[in-house]
């Protein structure tokens, strides 16, 4: 009980992780309807900006650890969202209207470049950090296993429910967020009705590219080592988190992320920790044969 | 256009704007280093590097307006899309052109330009192979490298513990890699487009975790080594010269370039035979239904085509022949791990094959050589730019320069796309047609989302 107790905890924290990216992954998804592939990577290079913010500010002798924190975040979303705005403007947008295949070749070799580019210019070893919040709440200890509620587990946790809030005001209230939702249902008609659709997808973007910065900074505090192939792998998981909460829908995103998480933290738990990446490929499969359309997605309805 | 002038204010502004967000984008990451010291991490910086890369993304940007400016005048554009044209004319002396050049690769003696060949012509069995699921089925599949894995991994297993001999592996190679074929096609028959890429991309992954993981099979991480070589109707290439040998057979001086040789002409073999099948498929019934799949599945349906089995058949004979590649790989290399089957292997074959111009079994071929051969090119002009600069100035990047080869290869990636999204041979020709056969722009043609 308390073991599961404490991988549930884990579970949450990985998920929701897995949540900021994925909501990247969907958004895009769903206004221009293509994989962006190189979006693992662009969370990649944001929990880099977050490791060198990190590092000057040490440097600078600011050490107090939620200033630390919250000028990271912003330098690295920032910057990131620089990032974002640079990949779809070169490598995207000069193929909006042409056949599907060649954007996604286009984001596969913008994945390689950002990988690439982090590995030539950062080196290829693994970065090790200290953790910058040591200890936690011990929240239960039973037959000498101690169930702890780490402060990084918690500032995580927060963390990205304020970021996903802030995001969810900015969908559902904001002029920019209506926009956003009227391109996603119908981006001609969006274009007809006045909307500047190119402006739009690139804030949609940028906006995607923050997120996953954030998420890259949570990474590098949870796990207190990076590389420049972390990207991959979380990538495919997240987009496997959009598809699973139903691809286009922004809650659903974060709720498959939190799926994700917690599967592949049992998982490791109690089956085996090599297989846990297959479980969570698995149950993709498995979710997409007999959900297609995932957990909150929309049915779509085939036009002839 | 206003930006006629290179040196126009426009242009200028332009320009200067690419460089400033180059710097935003580069400062942190190309301007400063994160390096390991004893005291953990620490800042470097490197100023010199990032004003490096300002000035080249500044110039470059004022070199593409200038051209840009100049492209604009319709006689080129008219020309550009009078390409497709003159590239089919042009391939109907280019095929035999190839082919003359495929056969006579290996009079010239050199081992290095014929292991190169051996490596196109690997891609371009893939490429083609790829071709049948991609290009003419209309599926789209990120997880190919999968069938190759397998394919590589019966024969090695095969060979090394039942000591079979290469012929012998090499259909049972492509019929298991077809099984996995099947295996995967059966969960995927109801998605579609994008949905369909990421199975396939999950699938690719969860054999190579396999691969990983299975040690007591496939010998984990370490691979598998001394995989047996293949022989010519019982003639080993070995280098003791006996009577079993095909040195001593034929009475001659034995050399590896021999192996080396037969090696090619091998996949040279396995290549032909790909295209020829290819070739054959698309005039039966069932090639069309492939086409006409990829044009329009519920088209397909209401006709009375069985979706399901078209499908089914168009991962397998696509499996089966990286199925029979992977055999090849695994024989030539004599070892193989799981690192050689990463995600980066698809992305090239399908790079390969979107280039080629999906369906084109020229194109393939070509982009194979433009891609293959480009960064094996790459490789020796970084490593001899390396040994022209290992003093002085350059000599910190000199080190460095070999880990550019893949970062070009993505923006090489990048670019070609833009350029020419449809790919190098974009024509589609009917396979069947009342009077005459044209060949038809493929940016006339609607792509279905099957």
């Amino acid at each position: 009980m308390a073991y599961a107790l404490q991988q549930l905890i884990n579970g949450v924290t990985l998920g929701m992780i897995y949540g900021l990216i994925a909501v990247g992954y969907t958004m895009v998804y769903g206004i221009i309807g293509m994989i962006n592939f190189a979006h693992g990577d662009v969370f990649m290079v944001g929990s880099f900006l977050s490791l060198i913010a990190l590092l000057g500010l040490a440097a600078m002798g600011i050490t107090a650890v939620p200033l630390a924190i919250a000028l990271a975040l912003i330098f690295a979303a920032g910057l990131a969202a620089l990032y974002g705005w640079t990949i779809e403007r070169v490598a995207y947008r000069p193929l909006r209207g042409s056949f599907r295949l060649a954007p996604l070749i286009s984001a596969i070799g913008m994945s390689i470049t950002l990988q690439n580019f982090v590995q030539v210019s950062q080196g290829a070893r693994v970065k090790p950090i200290d953790a910058l919040l040591p200890g936690g709440i011990q929240l239960m200890d039973r037959n000498n296993f101690t169930v702890t509620l780490s402060w990084m587990q918690i500032s995580i946790v927060l963390v990205t429910l304020t970021v996903l809030a802030i995001f969810t005001w900015l969908v559902i209230r904001t002029p920019l967020g209506r926009t956003m939702r009227a391109c996603e249902q119908d981006l001609k008609m969006a274009a007809l009705l006045g909307i500047d659709t190119d402006r739009t997808i690139s804030l949609t973007f940028v906006i995607g590219a923050a997120l996953a910065a954030v998420a890259g900074l949570m990474f590098l505090l949870y796990y207190g080592v990076i590389d420049f192939y972390i990207g991959f792998i979380a990538g495919i998981k997240a987009f496997t988190a959009a598809v699973l909460g139903g691809i286009g829908s922004l809650p659903g995103a974060v709720l498959g992320g939190l799926l994700i998480g917690l599967i592949e933290v049992f998982w490791s738990a109690y089956f085996s920790v090599e297989y846990k990446d297959v479980a969570a490929f698995s149950i993709l499969i498995i979710a997409l044969i007999f959900m297609p359309t995932g957990i909150l997605g929309r049915a779509e309805v085939e036009k002839v | 256009m206003q930006a006629a002038k290179p040196l126009h204010p426009v242009s200028l502004r332009d320009a200067g704007l690419s460089a400033l967000v180059t710097l935003g984008l580069f400062a942190p990451l190309v301007g400063l280093v994160t390096e390991s010291t004893d005291h953990g991490l620490v800042l470097g910086w490197r100023p010199i590097a990032l004003a490096v890369v300002t000035a080249i993304v500044f110039f470059g940007r004022l070199l593409i307006l200038a051209l840009r400016a100049r492209r604009a005048s319709t006689a080129e554009r008219r020309a550009n899309s009078a390409w497709a044209e003159a590239l089919s004319r042009a391939g109907t002396y280019l095929t035999p052109a190839l082919i003359i050049a495929a056969l006579a690769l290996p009079l010239t003696g050199s081992r290095y330009y014929v292991d190169l060949g051996t490596l196109v012509l690997t891609y371009i069995m893939l490429g083609w192979g790829l071709n049948i699921v991609v290009g003419l089925a209309g599926l789209l599949d990120l997880g190919y490298v999968a069938f190759y894995a397998v394919g590589a991994y019966s024969y090695a297993i095969l060979a090394t513990s039942l000591h079979l001999g290469f012929w012998v592996c090499l259909p049972l190679a492509g019929i298991l890699a077809a099984f996995a074929g099947m295996l995967l096609g059966f969960p995927v028959l109801r998605l579609r487009g994008d949905y369909l890429a990421i199975v396939t991309l999950a699938f690719g992954e969860i054999i190579r975790v396999v691969l990983i993981n299975w040690v007591s099979l496939t010998g984990g991480p370490n691979g598998i080594t001394d995989i047996p070589r293949p022989t010519l109707f019982g003639l080993r290439f070995s280098m003791d010269g006996g009577d079993d040998t095909f040195a001593g057979f034929f009475d001659i001086e034995p050399a590896t370039i021999q192996r080396v040789i037969f090696l090619y002409y091998l996949i040279l073999a396995l290549a032909f035979l790909t295209n020829w099948v290819t070739l054959r498929l698309r005039r039966l019934p069932l090639g069309r239904a492939w086409e006409a799949l990829r044009e329009d599945e519920v088209a397909c349906r209401s006709l009375g085509i069985n979706v399901r089995n078209t499908k089914l058949t168009a991962f397998a004979t696509g499996a089966m022949f990286a199925g029979f590649a992977g055999a090849f790989f695994a024989t030539r290399q004599a070892f193989i791990s799981p690192e050689s089957f990463t995600f980066i292997e698809s992305a090239t074959v399908l790079a390969i094959v979107v280039l080629g111009g999906l369906g084109s079994q020229l194109g393939v071929a070509l982009a194979a050589i433009v891609m293959v051969g480009g960064l094996e090119a790459l490789r020796d002009f970084l490593s001899f730019l390396g040994d022209q600069m290992d003093s002085g100035f350059f000599a910190g990047v000199a080190n460095e320069l070999p880990m550019f080869r893949m970062l070009i290869f993505g923006l090489a990636l990048v670019v070609m796309m833009v350029l020419r999204p449809r790919g190098l041979v974009s024509g589609r020709t009917p396979t069947v047609a009342l009077t005459d056969r044209k060949e038809i722009a493929a940016d006339l043609v609607a792509q279905g989302r099957g």
